[in-house]
């Protein structure tokens, strides 16, 4: 185990025990193999939770202590990179957790406490430099700016054509669940426009805006142009319509007839029924949609870098060219880790609106 | 008084409720009973609007209910659904008070009316008012549903089949409920069911439909002893007729003076349990009292004699 486990080093490949001194090494890899212990055997998920924490506290050890061993007395280009063996234990450790968390079914409340202590952790890790001699983050020192540039333009891809999408996709729902005629011309439209594959939809978005940006008056000036940002962000917002919108109607189409009818014959009007019955009834589906189009935008906005629209595929589409894989790290990382924690948050969200305490929605 | 004026519901082409005329006397249960399929739903519902009538009109105290919009109408009309339809994401005591929500009535006003519905439904407040409806029992949500009806002190009640759902017993003790409930508030209801026995033993008048027509509209005992038509004495069931008719006639009507051997029966009981009692026992007469005095007794040659005033 031990041995196959943990290479590091870009290049040539050192083994976990050859990286330096016992001291060392040793609580590293009792770290890991203690977590391995706890963890695998899937009697008590506490147990399970613990384990994945330690393991991954041998690793992250293991990591910080190698790469700085590793870089000792080499020469100043030379970079480090945790290899496969890393990324296997990571894997696992991280898969022990989330089943350890499925099993003990948090609480929103603890979730969003836990998920906090995570991001806080990872935080200060990154922050106090015990890692910055890791290759990937020697290439984020030299792109500092350029990084920080390219998460605010992910953000605002993903966000603003997010935003964008409801503002237009909650009416059009709405709309779509009183009128049955605009309901069967609408949502099949949108399911096309969904099979649309990414990379045919931005390419497709170059020439139709590159036209209305050379054609209307004033488009150019407000950042029409077949690429950059607006191609991207439209794009985006498309993709971002079949899921606000179908998730609405069916949001709003859960309500118990029997309750409507209730409401109807109680005198509710149309709107009093909307509001009071069917939005609240229908929320946990509505959000379930903000959430499958945030995760997928964040994504998918990577692909906008290949039409200069900004954001971390800048990073990846960069290091595809160089064939620098540390760079394309760079960009994948952090979309990844984005995803997974606007899923956490909204699915902690979900869990606060379902309309009944045990969840029977 | 609500006056039903030749009121015709037709889908495609079929009369569901076919030129039904009716008047509802103020203060009084009537029940509208009929087969599944017979229209009683759709009646119900041409009433507080949720149906359109394809012509005709109802009246309401002299008023067109056609006068009113139909969602203003209908906060002052309580309808009981078929099936509860209770608001699964609102607790017990906003589901009661949603209608007095929808008249702005203020806050602690709604709490007391919750409080006073759920304990005249014999549930108690403390450890109801704050359940989910997917928290109570079958029963207990209909008795909700009906509570939630009744919120707003609605002068007209409109209840489709509302003790469907009960078990016999829980189900002649929510009668019995709606009896006193509507005797001290002095509401007006309509009810809908399919069930004859619970006809006669609530309504004043009894409403039975088939095939969306009215087909006779009288009290429970002209209904069991004058059945206008066949499907009528089908309804009411020739055999049963008999026992039928004597359950309506309290053995005050027949007491006379006299001792009889045996336990006694209360004044309020029906000539029906006088002759079970007489049958079970083997006798031909029993003791009547009245607040433990007895005051006379009942043969079983005047239940006889009562009997055949309606053959
Ligand atoms: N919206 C509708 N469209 C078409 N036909 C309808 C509609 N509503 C009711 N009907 C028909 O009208 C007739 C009367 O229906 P209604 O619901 O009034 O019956 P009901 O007496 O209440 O029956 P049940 O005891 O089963 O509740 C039925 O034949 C039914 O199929
Ligand atoms: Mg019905």
């Amino acid at each position: 185990m031990t041995v196959a486990a943990n290479r590091i080093v870009a290049g040539e490949g050192v083994t976990v025990l050859a990286l330096a001194g016992a001291e060392v090494t040793l609580p590293g890899l009792v770290a890991i193999l203690v977590g391995l212990t706890l963890g695998l055997p899937g009697a008590w998920p506490q147990l399970r939770l613990v384990g994945a924490i330690v393991g991954l506290a041998g690793l992250l050890w293991l990591l910080t202590h190698g790469a700085s061993a590793l870089l000792d007395g080499a020469g100043d280009y030379a970079r480090v990179s945790p290899a496969v063996g890393f990324w296997c234990l990571l894997l696992i450790f991280m898969l022990l957790m989330a089943d350890a968390l499925a099993n003990l079914a948090p609480g929103p409340l603890a979730r969003g406490t836990l998920l906090a202590a995570v991001l806080a952790a990872a935080g200060i890790i990154l922050w106090s430099g015990a890692l910055s001699e890791l290759s990937i983050l020697q290439e984020y020192a030299s792109r500092k700016a350029a990084f920080a540039n390219a998460a605010l333009r992910h953000l605002a891809l993903a966000l603003g054509s997010l935003a964008t999408a409801a503002a237009v996709g909650f009416p059009l729902g709405i709309l779509c669940h009183r009128r049955a005629d605009l309901r069967e011309t609408t949502l099949p439209v949108l399911s096309f426009l969904q099979t649309i594959p990414s990379l045919a939809m931005f390419g497709l978005m170059i020439p139709i805006l590159g036209w209305v940006g050379n054609t209307l008056p004033g488009a150019q000036a407000i950042g029409i142009a077949g690429i950059g940002f607006a191609p991207a962000f439209l794009a985006l917002v498309l993709y971002s319509l079949l899921p606000v919108v179908g998730n609405t109607v069916a949001g709003l189409a859960s309500a118990p007839p029997a309750a409507l009818e209730a409401a109807r014959g109680m005198g509710m009007t149309p709107r009093q029924r909307l509001l009071r019955v069917e939005l609240p009834l229908g929320l946990p589906v509505i959000l379930t949609g903000v959430r499958i189009v945030l995760v997928q935008n964040i994504g998918l906005a990577v692909i906008a870098g290949l039409i200069g629209g900004g954001g971390f595929g800048t990073f990846v589409f960069q290091g595809l060219n160089q064939t620098a894989a540390d760079l394309i790290l760079l960009g994948a990382l952090p979309t990844v880790a984005l995803a997974l924690v606007s899923a956490i948050v909204m699915d902690i969200l979900v869990d606060l609106t379902r309309p009944t305490p045990k969840g029977g929605a | 008084m609500i006056e039903i004026d030749r009121i015709t519901k037709t889908y495609d082409g079929v009369h569901a409720v076919d030129s039904v005329t009716m008047t509802v006397e103020t203060g009084t249960i009537t029940i509208i009973v009929g087969t599944s399929g017979s229209g009683k739903t759709t009646l119900l519902r041409m009433i507080n609007r949720l149906e359109e009538p394809s012509s005709g009109e109802v009246r309401i105290n002299g008023e067109s209910t056609l006068a009113t919009k139909p969602h203003l109408l209908r906060r002052r009309i309580g309808y009981a659904i078929q099936g509860h339809g209770l608001f699964p994401h609102h607790s017990v005591a906003r589901n009661i008070g949603a209608v007095p929500e929808l008249l702005n009535w203020p806050k602690d006003k709604i709490s007391a009316r919750v409080d006073e519905l759920l304990t005249l439904f014999s549930m108690d407040p403390v450890a109801f008012r704050d359940r989910y409806p997917a928290e109570l029992s079958g029963g207990q949500q209909q008795r909700v549903g009906v509570a939630r009806a009744l919120a707003s002190r609605p002068d007209l009640l409109l209840m489709d089949e509302p003790f469907g759902a009960l078990d016999p017993i829980i189900r002649s003790r929510a009668q019995d409920d709606l009896r006193r409930i509507q005797q001290r508030l002095g509401s007006t209801i309509m009810l809908v069911t399919h069930d004859m026995d619970e006809a006669i033993r609530l309504g004043d008048r009894v409403a039975v439909m088939d095939g969306g027509k009215l087909v006779q509209y009288a009290t429970p005992a002209e209904i069991i002893s004058q059945p206008a038509t066949g499907f009528v004495a089908d309804m009411v069931g020739d055999v049963e007729r008999p026992l039928r008719l004597l359950s309506l006639i309290p053995v005050s009507e027949v007491v006379e003076d006299g001792a009889a051997e045996g336990g006694a029966l209360p004044a309020g009981a029906s000539l029906r349990d006088a002759l079970a009692a007489c049958l079970w026992t083997g006798r031909t007469a029993v003791p009547v009292a009245h607040d433990d005095a007895v005051v006379g007794r009942v043969t079983l040659d005047a239940i006889r004699a009562r009997a055949e005033l309606h053959a």
